[in-house]
């Protein structure tokens, strides 16, 4: 679903390569070359690169308990099949990023182990509670739609195997962000109990969702770097404008209101928003969300009750592979 | 407030398609539970994938119930607003998930089944049927590889994964005998030909889970003694926790449109 802005910043260690490769990278990142996996690259590129994309990878799956909470009583046969086949998407997402993350050469499972052991990060906003139907329309339009605006400049992304994954990741999450925003729009032409709900859901969806674009300019750490690579093309402020400016129009349509009473538009048509709460994020990032703890323990708890079907396969290869050796070999 | 039931006119044609739809509708749901919690991604996807196959096979039979009954219900109604007794799906399918072998044997178990049974609908004089056959035929032969493909894993992978691939064919065994029955009512629309008789595959069924069971160093049970009751609304205990998530919000705020 989403990958957000938490890299720290690598240690420029370019000094220890060749001097001459590393400016040639530069050029031919300068020159908007798509970089490859058997590419020569700066190790910070890499680093940066398979924690970024494993960090996405992580929260498509970590994004599917907060929604796949409400598949089972999802309020009609429609909904219920249209949100398992976004359940499903985003676990697509997730297969397609650790493998893009595989092509810089750390396995999946080496990728998910730090992700359960806590070493990993995954995008604050599903540590957040779905509680109502109406959480499940909002996650579509504003955390879809947040995903998208920041996935769009990925799409050219100087990595080729990440732009790809996006170019079609976007595709899928454009779908979902209308198929949210349709439901809300039906919760809004609904009866005052339904537009109660959706205006709930967005009070309490509202500000994460503008958290997920990251710390703001002025603290971020690590954006020189990666817009000097181009994995970056705009940073957190500029994204998160871009956003808000297309979504208040959005709200205004479905008649809610957002939960910022001091937004006013410039002249100059932008929607500038109040001061967010950072001390909620940071909160959240050090563990301490409502939902942290229940995420990494349903992850663990499938990964650890799932070992000995894992092991089963693994052992039926290894005999089957055995077997037909012997065939071949009589 | 709750939301009373609905009453169906079960007609033998409207009972028929309620019946299967149900089948495909409460394994759907099943499946569905797994969705976030599989033992790796590839199954999160795969039983996803067939339960939204079976959610979609329900809601073309249950639209064709309503339409066969002429009321005023839908597939929404029928599905949300009919209680424990009223539901009239095989008591196999409403067997809760347990472990990963518990999951895919009641799968191959019905699977194997549908496979054959959907096939031999294609043939059904009634139109809709048979082109509902059609579709639910591919889809379960998928269902059925890749039920059998995990029953040999299982079976022949480790110690653990033997014993609980056996122990779950010995618990759900006894809930394989209602797929073959058949009631008055049905037997009116095999005469017309609206329906096949599901007791004439039982023999193809039986070679399936055999062939699969062999490969797989399994062993199918030798009892019988067959448990009954699903498709007059006398299920398990399990079926009313089950109705009672997947209807809830149905429940909850009665007539809205979601």
């Amino acid at each position: 679903m989403y990958t957000q802005a938490l890299n720290t910043a690598e240690t420029d260690d370019r000094g220890l390569e060749d001097a001459g490769r590393a400016a040639q990278f530069q050029a031919r990142i300068d020159a908007e070359e798509r970089i490859e996996p058997n590419d020569w690259m700066p190790a910070a590129y890499r680093k940066t690169l398979t924690r970024q994309i494993s960090q996405h990878a992580h929260s498509e799956i970590v994004g599917m308990l907060p929604e796949g909470n409400w598949i089972t009583r999802a309020p009609s046969l429609r909904r219920k099949a249209a949100l398992l086949a976004k359940v499903q998407d985003e676990c697509g997402h997730g297969l397609y990023l650790y493998a893009a993350a595989e092509t810089l050469g750390t396995s999946r499972e080496e990728l998910v182990d730090a992700m359960l052991a806590g070493k990993a990060k995954y995008s604050s906003i599903f540590n957040y509670p779905t509680l109502t139907w109406a959480d499940i329309g909002t996650i579509g339009w504003l955390v879809d739609g947040a995903a998208i605006m920041n996935q769009i400049p990925l799409c050219r992304c100087s990595y080729g195997p990440y732009a790809r994954a996006m170019i079609r990741v976007c595709k899928e999450e454009s779908f979902h962000q209308r198929q949210g925003y349709e439901i809300m729009l039906t919760l809004c032409r609904g009866s005052e109990e339904q537009k109660a709900m959706a205006q709930d859901a967005l009070n309490r969806w509202w500000w994460p969702v503008l958290m997920m674009f990251g710390p703001p300019d002025s603290t971020s750490q690590h954006s020189d770097t990666s817009t000097k690579w181009k994995i970056k093309r705009f940073s957190n402020d500029e994204l998160r404008q871009k956003f808000v400016d297309a979504t208040v129009p959005q709200a205004q349509y479905l008649g809610l209101t957002i939960p910022d009473p001091g937004m006013t538009q410039d002249a100059d048509g932008h929607w500038r928003y109040s001061e967010i709460d950072w001390t909620e994020f940071k909160q959240v990032l050090a563990g301490n969300g409502p939902c942290n703890r229940d995420r990494i323990a349903a992850r663990r708890k499938a990964h650890a009750e799932g070992a000995w079907v894992r092991e089963a396969a693994a052992s039926y290869a290894a005999k089957r592979a055995h077997r037909q050796t012997a065939q071949a070999a009589e | 407030m709750a939301t009373a039931n609905i009453e169906v006119s079960e007609t033998p044609l409207v009972l028929y398609a309620l019946r299967r739809a149900d089948d495909a509708l409460i394994l759907g749901h099943r499946l569905s539970e797994w969705c976030g919690h599989a033992p790796m991604l590839e199954e999160d996807m795969a039983l996803s994938n067939i339960a939204l196959d079976l959610i979609g096979q329900a809601r073309e039979l249950y639209s064709y119930a309503a339409k066969a009954e002429g009321k005023n219900n839908d597939e929404d109604k029928l599905a949300y607003l009919r209680d424990v007794r009223q539901y009239r799906n095989l008591l196999l399918v409403e067997q809760p998930n347990g472990d990963f072998a518990q999951t895919l044997v009641r799968q191959f178990f019905y699977s194997a089944f549908a496979d054959l049974y959907w096939r031999a609908m294609m043939n059904s004089c009634d139109t809709t049927l048979a082109a509902i056959a059609a579709k639910s035929e591919k889809e379960s032969a998928y269902h059925l590889r890749h039920a059998s493909e995990w029953i040999i894993r299982l079976g022949d992978g480790t110690d653990e994964s033997h014993a609980r691939a056996q122990a779950a064919i010995d618990h759900l065994w006894a809930f394989t005998g209602e797929m073959f029955a058949v009631d008055d009512g049905e037997r009116v629309l095999i005469h017309a030909g609206i329906a096949i008789d599901p007791g004439t595959l039982r023999g193809r069924w039986l070679q399936t889970l055999s062939d699969v069971a062999s490969e797989a160093t399994l062993v199918l049970p030798q009892n019988d003694w067959m448990q009954q009751g699903g498709r007059v609304g006398r299920h398990s205990e399990h079926l009313g926790h089950l109705l009672s998530e997947l209807q809830s919000m149905q429940r909850t705020f009665p007539g809205l449109t979601w």
